[in-house]
């Protein structure tokens, strides 16, 4: 009977891997295919199905007019989503904490109310915001430049930073911030010195949560820019036009892809050592 | 010296404080001994600046410090739940404060490590918190508290979270441990009366964030001031009921008398009367029925149900008894206590010293 619950588990685990490998797979061998190789049918194995081709690869390496220009959209996505997720986590971070352990009130707003405007930022469907963005970043002459994104998607991951802060702040125990104090600690000493060095774990979520939106988003980049700056999504977009390239999107698709489940792979190793684990109990 | 002056916290109605004027003197270790929300805690966090004063203040040598930060002051704390920094092995957790106080971190270390020593880690200095036991992680907090070298050090229930065993020996080790730290104040929060007596140079009563009764161990046993310092002062605690002196006995509910030879009776009048469980024995006049038996440790408490009211009973050994056993017991009025009907002690047993 044991074996054959193990044999079900791992059945519905092979059934899951599969479901989420699967777009990465097709991506992976439509990547080596070319204009015959996509048309003949449902293909995925090279050499055996169909003759593989490194076009799509060698199109986003190439120069020239028949070459895609993959650089310029990587280094603006690279820098908008650090910087916004940097400065998102800085802010977040010390609003979290202030939100957890001090008490603010001003009338009937209390801290609740004030982490329910943070949160309320997502709550809203993206098309309401970016008439707003739009205009201010109009008037603002930041429109279609990294600095106008940046501000842009600092308001967009600033809830996520605060959300999951203000979570992790709630189960460090304040006993541990009066320690410090006791200790010797000034306020703003205890959350630098004792506080934030153990909250690597919820620092690397919340980073985790920032980066992965920053870099996947596609409205804001698409609506907020024209022709200087382009994001990777708004990229990849582009390329599809009345005649495809799928074997070019797809590499382009795994390419872009690729530094977050390399940070996620990261992070898993980290987690799996059990270093963020535990930190507090 | 450190002292409270009227010093009153309330907090959405609940009393943390109330009215605490006390004075603390350097070289004394003094145990604050109530239940579990007495204010035990609060006045901690009060002397320590952890918490806000509706009223009064806390004067250090005379210097009133209610507004100095606690940052500022030059005390020490070891909280009942194990609270250590999880990100420093325990050579740096007991070095921090002296690193906070502009030790340079070879110096500290070195003093750190003596500590270390003292609270029996030496082999461990290198272990985060999370890879200690509860009782060794109680230690790392005690030792960094200690390294302070603080005027004041105050200590909330710190062995209450561990197990028998482990509270034994390190409240056994307490004194050794503290004896560097003797010149300073020290505060030490209890709920366990033998824990208060064992410790304490003085006693400190604390109910409903009142401080009910002050004094030395022996004392405040012999003669509580009050019912509730008596309940708190005993373990088990002592029993009460109602009775009347006349005609040179006690009278109790359903016909019952106890003969008052031996002693001195109050005047004539009703009474709040306690007996302590030791003091109550199998063999008498008084027809009791078992309501329950506890075995702790080599004594047994049993808990019996007479006319007048609820009795417990403290035995030597183990002994049994099922419930609704009946059973005669018996006591002696010179070991009453009697209360006036507020609760204020009137008459206490004509002893020395504890029994």
């Amino acid at each position: 009977m044991r074996t054959f619950y193990l044999a079900i588990k791992y059945l519905a685990l092979l059934l899951w891997s599969s479901f989420i490998v699967f777009p990465f797979l097709w991506a992976l061998s439509t990547s080596f295919k070319d204009a015959n190789a996509i048309t003949s049918g449902a293909t995925y194995i090279p050499w055996l199905q169909f003759k593989p081709s490194s076009q799509g690869w060698a199109s986003l390496f190439s120069d020239g007019s028949t070459g895609i220009n993959i650089v310029d959209p990587y280094i603006n996505s690279a820098i908008v989503t650090i910087s916004a997720s940097v400065i998102s986590i800085a802010l977040g971070t010390l609003a979290a904490y202030g939100l957890s352990r001090f008490e603010f009130r001003a009338g009937f707003v209390k801290n609740s109310d004030i982490t329910f405007f943070f949160i309320s930022q997502r709550i809203m469907p993206p098309i309401v915001l970016a008439i707003p963005f739009f205009l201010m970043l109009k008037t603002l002459g930041l429109l279609d430049t990294v600095y106008g994104l940046i501000l842009v998607y600092v308001a967009l991951l600033l809830p996520i930073a605060v959300w999951v802060m203000i979570d992790f702040f709630g189960n460090i125990p304040r006993e541990l911030d009066e320690l410090a104090m006791i200790d010797g600690c000034r306020p703003i000493g205890a959350f630098f010195r004792v506080i934030l060095p153990n909250s690597v774990p919820g620092l690397v979520v919340a980073g985790m949560f920032c980066l992965i939106f920053g870099w996947n988003d596609f409205f804001f980049a698409f609506t907020l820019t024209f022709t200087k700056v382009q994001l990777l999504p708004v990229a990849i977009v582009s390329l599809n036009s009345s005649v495809t390239p799928w074997w070019s999107l797809s590499a382009f698709a795994l390419i872009s892809v690729a530094p977050l489940v390399l940070i996620a792979f990261l992070v898993e190793n980290f987690l799996s050592k059990g270093s963020l684990a535990g930190a507090i109990r | 010296m450190l002292e409270m002056r009227d010093v009153s916290r309330t907090v959405d109605g609940e009393v943390h404080l109330a009215d605490i004027s006390f004075t603390f003197e350097a070289g004394r270790f003094y145990t604050i001994l109530g239940r579990t929300g007495a204010g035990k805690t609060s006045l901690m966090r009060a002397l320590m600046g952890l918490m806000p004063l509706d009223r009064g203040q806390v004067l250090l040598d005379g210097t009133d410090i209610t507004a100095v930060p606690v940052w500022e002051r030059k005390m020490a704390m070891v909280y009942q739940q194990f609270i250590n920094y999880p990100h420093l092995n325990v050579l740096d957790n007991v070095a921090f404060p002296l690193r906070r106080q502009g030790v340079g971190k070879a110096e500290a270390r070195n003093r750190a490590r003596e500590f270390i020593e003292l609270v029996g880690l030496g082999d461990l200095v290198d272990r985060r918190p999370a890879q200690l036991s509860g009782g060794q992680q109680q230690r790392v907090a005690l030792a960094r508290a200690l390294a302070k070298e603080a005027s004041t050090l105050m200590l909330d229930e710190p062995l209450v979270n561990l197990d028998y065993k482990l509270r034994e020996q390190l409240r056994e080790q307490f004194p050794k441990i503290i004896e560097r730290n003797r010149d300073s104040i020290i505060l030490y929060a209890t709920t366990e009366p033998r824990e208060a007596m064992q410790l304490g140079d003085e006693i400190i009563v604390m109910h409903e964030g009142r401080i009910i009764d002050a004094g030395k161990p022996d004392e405040m046993f012999l003669r509580p001031r009050n019912i509730i310092v008596a309940e708190l002062m005993g373990e088990p605690p002592i029993s009460s009921f109602r009775g009347e002196v006349r005609d040179g006995a006690v009278h109790l509910a359903g016909g019952l008398w106890i003969e008052g030879a031996g002693r001195t009776l109050p005047e004539p009048g009703e009474y709040l009367i306690g007996i302590r469980p030791e003091d109550v024995h199998v063999g008498g006049t008084l027809a009791a029925r078992v309501s329950m038996s506890e075995i702790s440790g080599s004594e047994t408490i049993t808990h019996l149900i007479l006319p007048f009211g609820d009795l417990l009973m403290l035995s030597q050994g183990v002994s049994i008894h099922e419930p609704d056993d009946r059973m005669n017991i018996g006591f002696a009025a010179a070991d009453l206590y009697f209360f006036d009907l507020d609760g204020n002690l009137v008459s206490a047993p004509d002893r020395e010293a504890r029994d």
